[in-house]
C-alpha cells in the first residue's frame, strides 16, 4: 500500500487524534457533571463517576466502529458531537436535580427524572451510529433506494398528521406518534430519508433543472414543468405545517430542499424562487392560522405577554439576562423556571449557567461539526455523496439556527430541537444517524482514491474530449 | 458543485455569526435590564434563599426568617404584629420593603461589604450563608406603653433619649401587622395590602416620622427659646391682651376659650404655664420679628428636609416653599407678613412637624439645649452576633450643635415644669420626678377636632426621656387643656416605663 500511495492520496487516518479529542471531551463533560453534583448536592458522588465512565465506554464503542468501518473519517465530528450529547446530558441531569428538589419543596411525589431515559436513547442512537455505518458501506448504495426512503419518509411525515390527536398531538403540536408509553418524532427520521431522496433525486435531474431556463429579466428561470418538484415540496411543507402545526419542521424541510436545489442546479434563480413562495407561504400561514399571528405578535412584543402566551420566551430571556458573560455557574442559576428546559429551551439553560462564554463555545463547537460537514461535501468526489453531505451539514446548522434563534429572540420560536443536546429521543437517535452518514461520506472523501483497474474508459474520454477541441 | 456548496457554508456561518451577535446582544446589552426585571424572580429566589438577618431589641425579635418547605425557602415573621411595624416596615415579595428592611436591607440579606470576608469563608466552608443582625434602640417597655395609650385613636407617640438621640418609642396607631405582607403567597399579600390600602385611617403611613402635623401651642416652646436667646428672661414681663390683632389685619386672634390673662402684662413662663396666644403672637411679631422666629425654628432642626433614622423621617417647617415667598436659609422661605407671624407663633398656618420632630424639640431644650441625631439603629451584628458597627450619637447639626444656649435650655426647662405643675399640663405628673412639658392643642381642617399634643421630657433636672405624643382629633375646639387631658398621660406611661417608676395610681 505504501508503494502506490502519493502524499495527496494518502491523507493520515487521523484516528489518534480522535481519540485524544474524545477523551478531551469526556473530561469536559465529566467534569462539568461533577461541578453540578458539587452545586447541587454538596458533594461528588459515586454517581458522577458512574456517568462518566458510561459515556467514556458508549464512545469507546463509537471510536472503535468508526476505526474499523470508517478508517478516513474526519476526526473531529465525532469528539464534537460526544461533547454536545455529554453536556446535554449533564443539562437534563441538572434540570431533573432542580425539578426533584422542586417536588420535594411542593410536597409532590419525586420523579425519577430524564437523563437515565436520556441515556437509554444514546446507546439506541448509538446502536443506529454503529448499524448505519455498518450497513452502508458505500454511501452511492443508498441511491438505489432512494424511491422507497422518499416513500417511507412522506409515510413518517404524514402519519401524526392522520392519526388521532390523542396518539399524535403534544402540547398543541401534532407530530408525534405516541405507543404504549414511548412517543417518537417521525418526522425527525423522515427528515433523513427525504434527504437522501432529494440528492439521487436532485443529482439525477440536475441537467435538466440547470440547462432547460428561459431568461427573463436578467434571471435564468426554469420551465414551467421543471417546477413542479419545489411545488410539492412547498405545498407539503405548507401541509405539514397545516396539518401539524409544526412551524419549525416546516421552515427546516423547506429550507433543506431549497438549499439542495441550490447546491445541485448552481442556479440563484431557484433560490429566489424558494425565497418568494416560501415569503408567499409564510404570509398565507401568518392570515390563515391563528397560532402563526400569535407567535409572531409574541416575538415582536414578549414582554407585553409576559403572563400569557410570551411566558416562555420571557423567562428564556431573563435567563439568558441573569447568565450574563460568564454565567451563574453550572448548577448555581434557575433554568427550572423556563417552561420546556430540557427540550425546545436547553440552549437558555446553557446561557443562564455558563454565560455567553458557554453559549459562544456552543455554537462554535456546532459550526465546527457543520463546516466539517461542509468540508466533506466539498472533497467527495461523487455528485450525490457531495449534494447529501452538504444537505445534511446544513440540516444540522439550520436546526441549530431556527432553535437558537428562537430561544434568543433572534426569529419568531418555533418548536425544534436543539440536535444533540435536548432531551428527545427520536431527535437524538436520528442525529446519530445523520453524523453517520456524514462520517460515512467524509470517509470516502478522505479515503485514498482505488487503484484505476481499467484505464480504459478514462482513456476514451480524454480522446474524446481531445477531438472536440 | 463546490462553488454553490461554499457559498451555502459561508451563509450558514454568518446565520452562526448572526446568533452569536444576537446572544451578544441579548446576554451583555440587554443583560442588566432582564436581570432586574421585576419579573425576573431569579435575584429574588436567591435572596429568599439566604437565612435573612433579625431585627432585634433587647431581647425580643421583632423580625425574623423562618425555614420553609416551599420554593422560598425562608418566611420572614413579625411576633409582635402592629406594635413594632413603624420600625421594622415590612419586606414583600410583590410589595417590595420598607422601614429597617428597607434601610439596612443589605445587611439582612447578607451583601453588604461588612460581611464580606464572612460570604468568602461560607464559600469555602460550605456553611448557608445568612444575613446580619440590627439591634435597634428601642426600648421595649415604653414602645409598649406607647402603643397601648394610642389604641383605637389615630396618633403617634416618639420618645428620645435627649441625650444620645436614641429612639426609644417609635409607635404609630392604627398599625398593621406585616406578617401577612411577607407571605409567600400572592393572594394573601395582595389581599393584605388592598385592605390596608383601603383602610381610612391609613395604618401603613408611619405617622411618628412622616405625617405633619400642626404643632399648635407646643410651638410656644420655640418661641419661648427664641425670646430667652433674645434677651428675654422667664420673669420678663410680656403684655397680654384678651385679644391681639396684628398689624395689616383686622382678624382678632383670641386666647384659647376667649380667656382673660389675669393682668395686663404677665411673665414669660405664666404665658407659656397658661398657653397664652395673644401673649405669644404679640411676643412674636413685636419683639422678636421674624426672622429670630425662623431662626429658632431651624435651629431645632425644623428645616423641610428629611433626614435619615436610618429609616427616612420627613422634614418639617415653619413656613410653606409652596405658598410662602422664597427666602435663603435652610427654609427656603419665609413667613410671609404679621398677621402670618402671628398665627404661626401658636404654631398653625404653615408650621408643620412631625412627631419626631416635637421629641427633637423637647430633647435639645432637655439636653442643654444640644441638638441630638435621632437614630433607631444601635448596632449592626454579624450573623455570629459579633459586632460591625455602632452608632455613636452626634449633635443634628455638627456645625451648630447648640439649638439654644444652655443657659436659655435651662430658663426653658423651669418654665417647662412649670407646665406641668401648674399649667395645662398637669395629667403628665409623675410623683416623685420633676416633668417638663408642653400641651398643644392645633386646629386643622375647619370643622374637626383640634389634634391634642404633648412635648416634654422627664426628669427635669437629669433628662432620660424626651416624648412627644400627637393625638389626631382629640381636642376640643377652643379648649387648651383638652390636648393636655388627651395626650398627657400617653407621654406620662412612656416616661414612667422608661425611668422604670411604676404608676401607683
Amino acid at each position: 500500500m505504501a508503494a502506490q500511495t502519493s502524499p495527496a492520496a494518502a491523507p493520515p487516518r487521523r484516528r489518534a487524534a480522535e481519540l485524544g479529542l474524545l477523551l478531551f471531551a469526556a473530561l469536559l463533560v465529566v467534569g462539568a457533571d461533577a461541578a453540578v453534583d458539587a452545586t447541587l448536592n454538596d458533594r461528588v458522588g459515586t454517581d458522577v463517576l458512574g456517568y462518566g465512565l458510561g459515556f467514556v465506554l458508549i464512545y469507546a464503542v463509537a471510536h472503535v466502529a468508526v476505526r474499523w468501518l470508517a478508517p478516513y473519517a474526519d476526526p473531529v465530528i465525532l469528539p464534537a458531537v460526544a461533547l454536545l450529547n455529554g453536556l446535554g446530558l449533564v443539562l437534563i441531569r441538572r434540570l431533573d436535580l432542580a425539578e426533584a428538589e422542586n417536588a420535594r419543596q411542593a410536597g409532590r411525589a419525586v420523579s425519577t427524572g430524564d437523563a437515565g431515559v436520556q441515556v437509554v436513547w444514546t446507546c439506541i442512537g448509538l446502536a443506529l451510529f454503529v448499524a448505519v455505518l455498518l450497513v452502508v458501506r458505500d454511501h452511492r448504495a443508498l441511491n438505489r433506494y432512494a424511491y422507497t426512503l422518499a416513500a417511507a419518509g412522506l409515510a413518517f411525515l404524514a402519519l401524526p398528521a392522520v392519526l388521532p390527536g390523542r396518539f399524535s398531538e403534544v402540547n398543541g403540536a401534532k407530530i408525534w406518534i405516541r405507543v404504549a408509553g414511548f412517543s417518537i418524532q417521525p418526522g425527525e427520521f423522515a427528515k433523513l430519508a427525504l434527504m437522501v431522496f432529494f440528492a439521487s433525486y436532485l443529482v439525477a435531474k440536475r441537467d435538466l433543472l440547470s440547462r432547460a431556463t428561459r431568461r427573463v429579466v436578467g434571471i435564468d428561470l426554469p420551465r414551467g414543468r421543471d417546477l413542479g418538484p419545489v411545488l410539492v415540496a412547498w405545498l407539503l411543507s405548507v401541509l405539514v405545517l397545516a396539518g401539524e402545526k409544526d412551524l419549525g419542521t416546516s421552515l427546516l424541510f423547506f429550507g433543506i430542499f431549497v438549499v439542495m436545489l441550490y447546491v445541485a442546479t448552481e442556479r440563484i434563480s431557484w433560490l429566489l424562487i424558494g425565497l418568494s413562495l416560501f415569503m408567499v407561504g409564510a404570509y398565507l400561514a401568518y392570515l390563515s392560522f391563528g397560532h402563526v399571528q400569535e407567535r409572531v405578535t409574541v416575538w415582536l412584543h414578549p414582554f407585553e405577554y409576559r403572563d400569557t402566551d410570551g411566558y416562555q420566551i420571557v423567562q428564556s430571556l431573563f435567563g439568558l439576562g441573569t447568565g450574563g458573560l460568564f454565567g451563574t455557574g453550572l448548577g448555581s442559576g434557575r433554568p427550572d423556571n423556563v417552561p420546556f428546559a430540557k427540550t425546545d429551551f436547553i440552549v437558555a439553560t446553557v446561557g443562564e449557567e455558563l454565560g455567553l462564554f458557554g453559549l459562544v463555545a456552543l455554537m462554535v463547537v456546532y459550526a465546527l461539526v457543520v463546516s466539517r460537514g461542509f468540508r466533506a461535501a466539498l472533497t467527495v468526489r461523487d455528485s450525490f455523496g457531495k449534494l447529501l453531505a452538504a444537505g445534511l451539514a446544513f440540516t444540522l446548522a439550520f436546526q441549530v439556527f431556527i432553535v437558537v434563534g428562537g430561544v434568543t429572540k433572534l426569529i419568531p420560536l418555533t418548536g425544534l430541537t436543539t440536535p444533540f443536546l435536548s432531551y428527545g429521543g427520536s431527535s437524538l437517535v436520528a442525529n446519530f444517524a445523520l453524523v453517520a452518514l456524514l462520517l460515512r461520506i467524509s470517509d470516502a472523501a478522505r479515503r485514498p482514491a482505488p487503484p484505476k483497474p481499467v484505464p480504459k474508459p478514462a482513456l476514451t474520454e480524454a480522446a474524446t474530449e481531445v477531438v472536440k477541441r | 458543485m463546490n462553488a454553490p456548496v461554499r457559498r451555502v457554508a459561508i451563509a450558514v456561518l454568518a446565520l452562526f455569526g448572526l446568533l452569536i451577535a444576537n446572544a451578544n446582544y441579548v446576554q451583555v446589552f440587554q443583560g442588566d435590564k432582564l436581570r432586574t426585571d421585576p419579573g425576573n424572580t431569579r435575584v429574588l429566589l436567591d435572596e429568599y434563599e439566604r437565612e435573612r438577618g433579625t431585627i432585634v431589641v433587647g431581647g425580643t425579635i421583632l423580625a425574623e426568617s423562618k425555614l420553609t418547605n416551599d420554593k422560598l425557602k425562608y418566611l420572614r415573621v413579625y411576633p409582635s404584629k402592629g406594635l413594632y411595624a413603624p420600625a421594622t416596615g415590612y419586606y414583600s415579595l410583590i410589595y417590595g420593603s420598607s422601614g429597617i428592611e428597607r434601610a439596612e436591607n443589605d445587611l439582612l440579606n447578607g451583601s453588604d461589604s461588612r460581611l464580606f470576608t464572612r460570604r468568602l469563608s461560607d464559600l469555602l466552608t460550605g456553611r448557608d450563608p445568612k444575613g446580619g443582625n440590627v439591634v435597634l434602640t428601642l426600648h421595649p417597655r415604653a414602645q409598649k406603653e406607647a402603643y397601648r395609650g394610642l389604641a383605637g385613636r389615630r396618633g403617634a407617640v416618639v420618645a428620645l433619649d435627649p441625650r444620645t438621640g436614641a429612639i426609644l418609642a417609635l409607635a404609630s396607631s392604627p398599625s398593621y401587622d406585616p406578617t401577612p405582607l411577607a407571605s409567600h403567597d400572592p393572594k394573601t399579600i395582595r389581599a393584605a395590602f388592598n385592605r390596608l390600602n383601603a383602610d381610612d385611617d391609613n395604618p401603613m403611613l408611619n405617622r411618628a416620622l412622616n405625617q405633619r402635623y400642626p404643632p399648635g401651642s407646643t410651638f410656644k416652646v420655640v418661641i419661648s427659646a427664641a425670646a430667652l436667646q433674645n434677651g428675654f428672661t422667664p420673669e420678663t414681663m410680656v403684655p397680654c391682651p384678651p385679644t391681639y390683632t396684628p398689624p395689616q389685619t383686622t382678624r382678632p386672634l383670641p386666647n384659647f376659650n376667649g380667656e382673660k390673662c389675669g393682668a395686663e402684662q404677665v411673665s414669660l413662663t405664666t404665658a407659656l404655664t397658661n398657653s397664652f396666644n395673644t401673649a405669644f403672637a404679640k411676643l412674636a411679631v413685636e419683639r422678636l420679628h421674624e426672622p429670630a422666629v425662623r431662626a429658632q425654628a431651624e435651629a431645632f432642626g425644623i428645616t423641610d428636609e428629611g433626614f435619615s433614622t436610618p429609616v427616612p423621617a420627613s422634614g418639617s417647617q415653619v413656613c410653606s416653599r409652596k405658598n410662602d415667598p422664597p427666602a435663603p436659609g435652610p427654609s427656603g422661605c419665609r413667613i410671609a407678613d404679621d398677621p402670618a407671624l402671628a398665627q404661626s407663633a401658636i404654631g398653625q398656618r404653615s408650621v408643620a412637624i412631625t412627631p419626631l420632630q416635637g421629641a427633637m424639640i423637647a430633647a435639645a431644650v432637655a439636653n442643654g439645649g444640644r441638638l441630638m441625631r435621632p437614630y433607631l439603629v444601635k448596632e449592626l451584628q454579624a450573623p455570629d452576633l459579633s459586632v460591625l458597627d455602632q452608632t455613636e450619637p452626634e449633635p443634628f447639626d455638627p456645625e451648630a450643635p447648640q439649638a439654644l444656649s444652655p443657659e436659655a435650655a435651662k430658663q426653658l426647662t423651669t418654665m417647662m415644669v412649670s407646665v406641668v405643675d401648674q399649667g395645662t399640663g398637669t395629667k403628665a405628673q409623675i410623683p416623685g420626678i420633676r416633668v417638663a412639658g408642653k400641651t398643644g392643642t392645633a386646629q386643622n381642617v375647619p370643622g374637626k377636632q383640634p389634634h391634642a399634643w404633648f412635648i416634654g421630657f422627664a426628669p427635669a433636672d437629669n433628662p432620660q426621656v424626651a416624648v412627644a405624643v400627637i393625638l389626631e382629633n382629640a381636642g376640643t375646639t377652643g379648649s387648651e387643656v383638652t390636648g393636655g387631658k388627651a395626650a398627657a398621660p400617653i407621654a406620662k406611661a412612656v416616661m414612667e416605663a422608661v425611668l422604670g417608676v411604676r404608676d401607683g395610681g
